[in-house]
């Protein structure tokens, strides 16, 4: 994976000492919290409900373990004893104190990690395949383009006050396991006549108001690509609407401008930007590729699994991914365990995982959006022992893409804008259906909880989707349906009037009923949707 | 080489808080906005606001001697790219961002080719030497001219 240079450090080094001087004006007070507010909020320090909260970059969602291991001390050091993995695989820490975020900073930087630009109205933290280099069907590992545009973006001067928040996925398969084409910038690698370049989709988004980007182009060069970026976030910078926070993202800018005169001005800028020669030279792309190449394999491992404990073969089924090398597997960790607060793992959990990468996964981890974790290369005949260590830990849930595998923001438990909260939602729902058995029968049933209309759980995308929302006082749920992130993307549908907290774990399972009644062979519950529509939905619901 | 001029009595050009990174004498006189400076042709200050398209002036940047960017507000980041614009576009006279502009926002505005600040409140002069001193390389090209890493690298 990737490793810092001299300059890289001295980058991050100097941003924890300029963050430490902003704390200090701030907490002598010539620094008002107006003032202070956007320079925290690039430093990844949230003011929440309770407290301060810290959102750690973890870069196109790769780990070492010697990073996992740090988050894991940070979390026993300066927080509560866990953390919480997020839907831009970062990971975030709820009780944190003022006083000790420049010593936070410190602490990651010792590991080549950070909280740059994790929040504000910048160029976020780029997010990307969590199978990348591992999964079969990439044309390339994605993640290089990634690091490049990280370091692009990083500081950028131009880009650092645009009208709202920015965030790019990379992607170089046509399995789209990044939501790419939810982002404000999603790129997917491809390949052309035996050329590599990137397709760049504009202006998608979750929100209030959610988006599918289009394409505007389908093919830029990768030795254009950041000359392309540039142009496309002029564009945003110049024109986006700052009168309206909630009309300020780049979708907003690409539906009223429409798609065609957005990509018009994007070309023009482009043609100016490649005379003004900002590309960086190829030979750093090469660079940055040495450093993600692939482990090495074991040649012929063996591709047999023991299947005879029924628990760890349902887990195998569930949990492990095809990987390009034979004899491997991507295996997922779920942090979704039955009634518990997903994507949240202890300092315990974090050190173990570290150390199971370690043993099993050449010193590798990745985030998911989905708030798991990856151990991206695991031979085969090290899966038992993988296994058996996290089922110890309470690590072993087997339930990666079903209706356990719940996406959930904080919510009303943490976070100041929720309108409702998720946690218990999520809790519930997977505890009814651990309960009732039909999560097996269900298969892939993708379910996302967002606490209000922002978003963060992704209820847009949802198979299922639930969105929290306030009426009167009363935390109300709304039911979305036929949602999805992946290369399929779509915008669920809200059912009808919402629920009380206890209605909607219901509603899910009444959701679920119809799909079981009415799926025909292979169909999943978004495939069953797709074809027999609402209807059906919301007469077993409201009827 | 900063120039810390005295502050101006009563309606002066400036706040009194100018702070310039230029050898050459200050404009001394107000600038006008784009539209009135579009339809002159004697004016050589120009002020440019959020909303204004900073590539109308490239036409006549060569009898600009001040072009004035104003931050209203300091959230508010077109000014970056008007300045990017106008050196991009060879422009060599003085770029001022003017309003409110502030001492952790001008390590940013340097490096889009500002080279004159003139603030509705005065930066302290340690802070901001420390903030203009503070970043020892710049990942990205801009109009500093700064070499970026990527190209140190491979040199």
């Amino acid at each position: 994976m990737y490793q810092y240079d001299q300059y890289d450090q001295q980058m991050v080094d100097a941003r924890v000492e300029e963050f430490r001087d902003q704390a200090r004006r701030r907490l002598e007070g010539t620094l008002t919290e107006d003032q202070f507010k956007p320079l925290r909020l690039m430093n990844g320090l949230y003011l929440q409900l309770h407290a301060y909260m810290l959102r750690v970059a973890v870069p196109y969602g790769t780990l070492s373990s010697m990073q996992m291991h740090a988050l894991a001390d940070i979390a026993d050091k300066y927080d509560r004893g866990y953390g919480h993995f997020t839907t831009r695989q970062n990971i975030q820490y709820n009780w944190i104190k003022l006083e000790d975020a420049a010593d936070i900073l410190a602490d990651l930087a010792k590991v080549e990690m950070h909280a740059i630009q994790t929040s504000g109205n910048c160029i976020r933290n780029i997010s990307s395949d969590h199978f990348a280099g591992a999964a079969a069907d990439e044309v390339t590992d994605p993640r290089p383009y990634a690091e490049l545009l990280r370091q692009w973006s990083s500081f950028h001067p131009e880009f650092s006050y645009l009208p709202r928040k920015f965030k790019i996925a990379v992607i170089a398969s046509d399995t789209d396991r990044a939501a790419m084409r939810l982002h404000d910038i999603g790129i997917q690698i491809v390949e052309k006549d035996g050329t590599l370049g990137a397709a760049f989709y504009v202006g998608g988004g979750m929100g209030r108001t959610p988006m599918i980007a289009p394409c505007i182009n389908e093919f830029v060069p990768l030795d254009q690509l950041v000359s392309y970026a540039e142009a496309c976030l002029r564009v945003y910078n110049r024109h986006g609407r700052r009168d309206n926070k909630y009309k300020a993202r780049i979708k907003i800018l690409v539906h009223e401008m429409g798609a065609e005169e957005y990509t018009r001005q994007v070309e023009e800028e482009f043609a100016h930007m490649l005379k003004r020669g900002i590309e960086p030279p190829f030979a750093e792309l090469e660079r940055i590729r040495t450093y993600f190449e692939d482990p090495l394999f074991e040649e012929g491992a063996s591709a047999d699994i023991d299947r005879s404990d029924p628990d760890f073969a349902l887990w195998v089924d569930r949990n492990t991914v095809a990987h390009k090398a034979d004899g491997y597997v991507s295996a997922v960790i779920s942090l979704k365990p039955v009634g518990g607060i997903p994507g949240d793992a202890t300092a315990e959990q974090m050190h173990l995982m570290a150390d199971l990468a370690k043993d099993y996964s050449f010193d590798e981890l990745r985030v998911m959006h989905t708030q798991n974790i990856v151990l991206p290369h695991v031979r085969k005949a090290d899966l038992h022992a993988l296994w058996t260590a996290l089922d110890e830990a309470e690590l072993g849930a087997p339930n990666l893409d079903t209706v356990e595998d719940i996406i959930a923001c904080p919510g009303l438990d943490y976070c100041s804008l929720a309108n409702a909260r998720s946690i218990p939602v999520a809790q519930q729902i997977s505890e009814r259906f651990a309960k009732n058995g039909k999560t097996e029968a269900l298969g892939q049933l993708k379910l996302k909880i967002s606490g209000c209309i922002n978003a963060c759980g992704h209820h847009h995308a949802g198979h299922i989707g639930i969105l929290g929302v306030d009426r009167k006082g009363v935390e109300n749920y709304q039911l979305l349906l036929g949602g999805s992130e992946a290369e399929d993307v779509s915008l669920a549908k809200i059912t009808g009037p919402g629920f009380d907290e206890a209605g909607i774990v219901d509603a899910v399972e009444t959701a679920a009923d119809v799909y079981l009644r009415e799926r025909q062979d292979g169909e999943r519950f978004l495939d069953t949707y797709r074809r027999i529509g609402m209807t059906p939905f919301k007469e077993a619901l409201y009827g | 080489m900063v120039d810390q001029t005295p502050p101006a009595e009563g309606h002066g050009p400036t706040t009194g808080n100018l702070v310039r990174y230029r050898e050459d004498d200050a404009v001394d006189h107000g600038a006008v906005t784009v539209d009135a400076f579009l339809a002159q042709t004697n004016a050589s200050a120009v002020r440019v606001e959020p909303g204004d398209d900073a590539r109308e002036l490239i036409p006549h940047l060569e009898r600009l001697a001040l072009i004035e960017v104003n931050f209203p507000a300091f959230g508010d980041g077109r000014g970056y790219s008007s300045a990017q614009i106008l050196r991009e576009a060879g422009y060599e006279g003085e770029l001022r961002a003017v309003g409110d502009v502030l001492v952790d926002q001008v390590a940013y505005m340097r490096r889009c080719g500002f080279d004159a600040f003139d603030p509705d409140a005065p930066l302290d002069e340690d802070d901001l030497e420390a903030a203009l001193s503070r970043w020892p390389e710049v990942y990205q090209p801009a109009a500093d001219g700064r070499t970026p890493i990527w190209n140190k690298r491979h040199a």
